[in-house]
């Protein structure tokens, strides 16, 4: 499993002397901020990629962000390598500890600095949670549109790191589109400005550039967020489907109308029954996929729209269209789909959930692929999209106590991601790639970009210390796992065209 | 008849004329339409001219995506687009007819919309450039969720060519309007921007707003009923549709000075010590001056004002158009260049003395 780093194929870094880097940070953090023993710090052996578990050298839990700043210092001068973290929710085991590093937990940088409702920011410190933004700012009438699914446990921090999206992207954007500044410190221990309080700052737009950079590129120790006005109304359709083909051409008719719903989101039979059985969400659980759709703005313009949806439904086969009667039942709508994951942990000892992005056109073709490889590999997949952008969550069951499925989970999961880039898509919608990841990176980019990304981290971290392993692979890593895996001079899924 | 069916693929000749650059270190200066020739630094290097390589590549308007090479003329994408009922969210400045996309993507540029429905960077998926080397690069896709990878293509916009010659661009786009009102209110800027606060903090169907100097401009685009609600709540009298189209196309007559700046500040700011011509964009967040002060002065009062100034028209030899770095910054905006651009031959200088 790649949660053991290879030297062949990650960075290695020289062995450190323990002693001199636990005076060195112990001079810097505050009596209680250094965890070295293996039982204080076993919680920090994985993220929410919860299969792939390694302990760090040591835990640095700093208060304040000039003490992060002198732990990277540090850690730069006596060349360790360091991973942050921020609540740890990730799924890619972007905050899978690095043999041997420190890993950096923002988790105590936890609160809310200001929020102005004029300039309509807010200034936070990493660790604060998603959800907290939002709580905080609606007694303005105001929220932060990003929402993950995990919002009520992730940290802003992370969300950055990560790009985040959440079921509302498709109208609000991703993170990258609703921050404005950021402090971070790099590797060598210097505090960066990036952006403002305008809506543009000079030179580059490292914001862009660090947002979704998965740690690589510096340390995030404050975010300015932008907020939003919250809309008047919202209102959520369901749609069912007899078959998931139909769902998916429902989803293209949408967007072609020129209709932008607030989210649109699907589940096949598989996933919405273990839902409706997890929240009584009131899923037709005889369907084989559900859509559901929201839309929000004025009162009369939604209703205009939704009449439209639940027409374009109809037309696509939809055996029943069910509008949300009242907010209790919008919300119960979406309590079913938030809950889709913890829902499977019903259904099968563990899962796998997966991230990539496709054109919404393939829609039907990629879910008639993963089915065929979901029964090749022998293991079910249960599959939940963010059907509006592309972004589709396979979740393949498995059961880790079963010799050798861990693994078939791995190796199918892979698959399903070279499906998506042979269609035109990505590996990662908004997962990150992290160490889940380090192999397809090689299937999704050429060595002269697999460069270009090394020798961009190097103008921030010329040491490669901050997160190795992580997000960008060796050109080793990639002469290993070459590009596509060609068997037997078959190229996979060559009945799909390509792009 | 779309000039943009002359489709042509010259990033074979481009990469060729890039390689033999950097073997000799010799600059170039990348030229599309060469419509903003007066933006940024004044600079010397062998004209590559990308005008050429054009032409729509995939159009599909159910993803809401177009990918088109970086030559294609910006006119022709957007006629393109609005047969499909569609357009770009951030409303491109089109500065001149010759304006291509790619001018668009690395002046980073954006209309009157860019306060409502965001930056030029937000709407691009994914770019092929040329970097310093000559070698083909990749970054993103066309798909609007998608974290492979550093987000090097938004870092593309505003770049102003420093990282890479763009070649092909893939734009998110964004289906037009059902609905469009125009208002105007016969107010000064202050009173202009007490309002205009409070409005952002309400849902409203905004796609505009501008202080002219003598009145406020109001936008609404959307829904047919959430826009006339707006209009009935707003109040003001019918403004002149005219307005968005001078804006965007640069001509009204401030913006046609000689000697421009532009001041990118947080809409709520003050600045009360520059005397000159305003023209206040972007409900405030974007300010246009026309005044004799030095350069250090509006530079000031920017920075005062927690935001920078341009010298966007009328920078002479030696003038710096954009506003300083911090040491720090500006080392690892030298070291990200170098990462991407060697031998230093793509565009140097345009943005910045030394890099």
């Amino acid at each position: 499993m790649l949660d053991r780093f290879d030297p062949k194929l990650d960075p290695t870094f020289a062995e450190t002397n323990r002693a001199r880097l636990i005076a060195r940070l112990k001079a810097v953090l505050p009596a209680d901020g250094l965890l070295a023993t293996a039982e204080a710090m076993r919680v920090y052996e994985s993220d929410g990629l919860a299969a792939y578990r390694g302990l760090p050298g040591l835990v640095a839990l700093p208060r304040t962000a000039e003490e992060a700043r002198l732990t990277l210092a540090a850690c730069h001068e006596l060349d360790v390598p360091l991973v942050a973290r921020g609540a740890g929710t990730g799924l890619s085991g972007g905050a899978l500890p690095f043999p041997g590093c420190v890993l950096l937990s923002l988790s105590r940088l936890n609160h809310i600095l200001s929020i102005d409702p004029y300039a309509r920011t807010a200034r936070v410190q990493p660790g604060v949670f998603n959800l907290a933004i939002s709580e905080a700012a609606a007694p303005h009438d105001l929220f932060y549109a990003p929402d993950p699914s995990s919002q009520v446990a992730c940290s802003i921090g992370g969300n950055v790191a990560e790009n985040a999206g959440g079921v509302h992207c498709l109208k609000y954007g991703l993170t990258v589109h609703n921050i404005t500044a950021l402090e971070v410190m790099t590797m060598d221990g210097r505090r960066l400005q990036i952006g403002g309080q305008a809506l543009d700052s000079p030179g580059f737009d490292l914001m862009a550039l660090m947002t979704g950079s998965e740690g690589l590129l510096g340390v995030i120790t404050e975010v300015t967020v932008r907020l939003l006005p919250r809309p008047i109304h919202a209102r959520a359709l369901l749609a069912a489907f007899a078959e998931v083909r139909c769902g998916g051409e429902a989803v293209a008719a949408i967007i072609g109308a020129g209709i932008i719903p607030a989210g649109l989101e699907m589940m096949d039979h598989l996933a919405l029954v273990a839902a409706e059985t997890y929240a009584h969400a009131g899923y037709p659980t005889d369907a084989q996929a559900i859509l559901l759709c929201e839309l929000d703005g004025s009162e009369a313009d939604i209703a205009a729209e939704l009449e439209s949806v639940a027409e374009i439904c109809r037309s696509a086969g939809a055996t029943e269209v069910r509008l949300a009667r009242d907010e209790a039942e919008r919300l119960r709508f979406w309590a079913g789909r938030k809950g889709a994951f913890p829902a499977m942990g019903r259904i099968a000892p563990d899962y796998y959930c997966i991230d990539g992005t496709i054109p919404r056109r393939r829609l039907p073709d990629v879910l008639e692929a993963i089915g065929g490889l979901s029964a090749s590999h022998g293991l079910p997949v249960a599959n939940v999209f963010h059907a509006g952008d592309g972004n589709l969550h396979p979740l393949i069951l498995y059961d880790a106590h079963k010799p050798g499925e861990m693994d078939r989970a791995e190796v199918l999961g892979g698959a399903i991601l070279e499906l998506c880039v042979a269609v035109g898509g990505t590996i990662t919608g908004e997962h990150g790639v992290g160490r889940e990841k380090i192999n397809q990176m090689c299937a999704q980019f050429s060595t002269d970009e697999i460069e270009a990304f090394a020798a961009i981290k190097s103008a921030f971290d010329d040491k490669g210390l901050l997160n190795p392993g992580k997000a960008v692979p060796t050109l080793a890593r990639c002469a290993e796992f070459g590009a596509m895996h060609v068997h037997k001079g078959a190229v996979p899924f060559a009945h799909l065209d390509r792009l | 008849m779309l000039t943009s069916t002359v489709s042509e693929d010259l990033g074979a000749a481009l990469a060729d004329r890039v390689r033999d650059a950097a073997a000799r270190k010799a600059p170039l200066k990348i030229v599309g339409g060469n419509t903003k020739a007066f933006y940024g630094r004044r600079t010397q290097g062998q004209t590559l001219d990308v005008s050429g390589h054009r032409g729509i590549i995939a159009y599909e308007p159910s993803e809401l995506v177009i990918t088109t090479r970086a030559g294609t003329p910006l006119a022709d994408i957007e006629l393109l687009l609005a047969e499909h009922g569609q357009r770009l969210a951030f409303e491109p400045l089109a500065i001149g007819e010759a304006s291509t996309i790619g001018g668009v993507v690395a002046s980073g540029l954006a209309g009157s919309r860019r306060a409502f429905a965001g930056a030029v960077r937000d709407c691009i998926l994914g770019v092929t450039v040329l970097d310093g080397c000559g070698r083909r690069l990749r970054f993103g896709g066309t798909v609007f969720k998608n974290v492979a990878g550093f987000d090097a293509f938004r870092l593309m916009a505003g770049a102003m060519g420093r990282l890479g010659v763009l070649l092909d661009i893939s734009l998110r786009l964004t289906p037009a309007p059902r609905a469009a009102r125009f208002l105007a209110f016969e107010i000064d800027w202050a009173q202009a921007q007490t309002r205009l606060t409070a409005l952002l903090r309400r849902a409203l169907p905004l796609s505009g707003a501008v202080h002219d100097g003598e009145r406020l401009h109001l936008r609404l685009e959307g829904g047919q009923t959430a826009v006339a609600e707006a209009a009935a709540d707003l109040g003001g009298d019918a403004g002149p549709p005219g307005v968005w189209e001078d804006l965007r196309h640069m001509r009204h007559d401030l913006l046609a000075a000689p000697r421009l700046w532009r001041l990118s500040v947080p809409h709520t700011s003050a600045i009360d010590r520059l005397e000159g011509r305003w023209l206040m964009n972007w409900a405030g967040a974007e300010r246009w001056l026309v005044c004799d002060a030095p350069a250090d002065q509006i530079r000031t009062a920017a920075r005062e004002a927690a935001g920078h100034a341009t010298l966007f028209r009328g920078a002479l030899d030696g003038d710096e158009v954009f506003e300083p770095l911090e040491p720090d910054l500006m080392a690892l905006h030298q070291r990200l260049a170098a990462a991407l651009d060697p031998a230093g031959v793509l565009n140097p200088g345009r943005m910045y003395e030394g890099l």
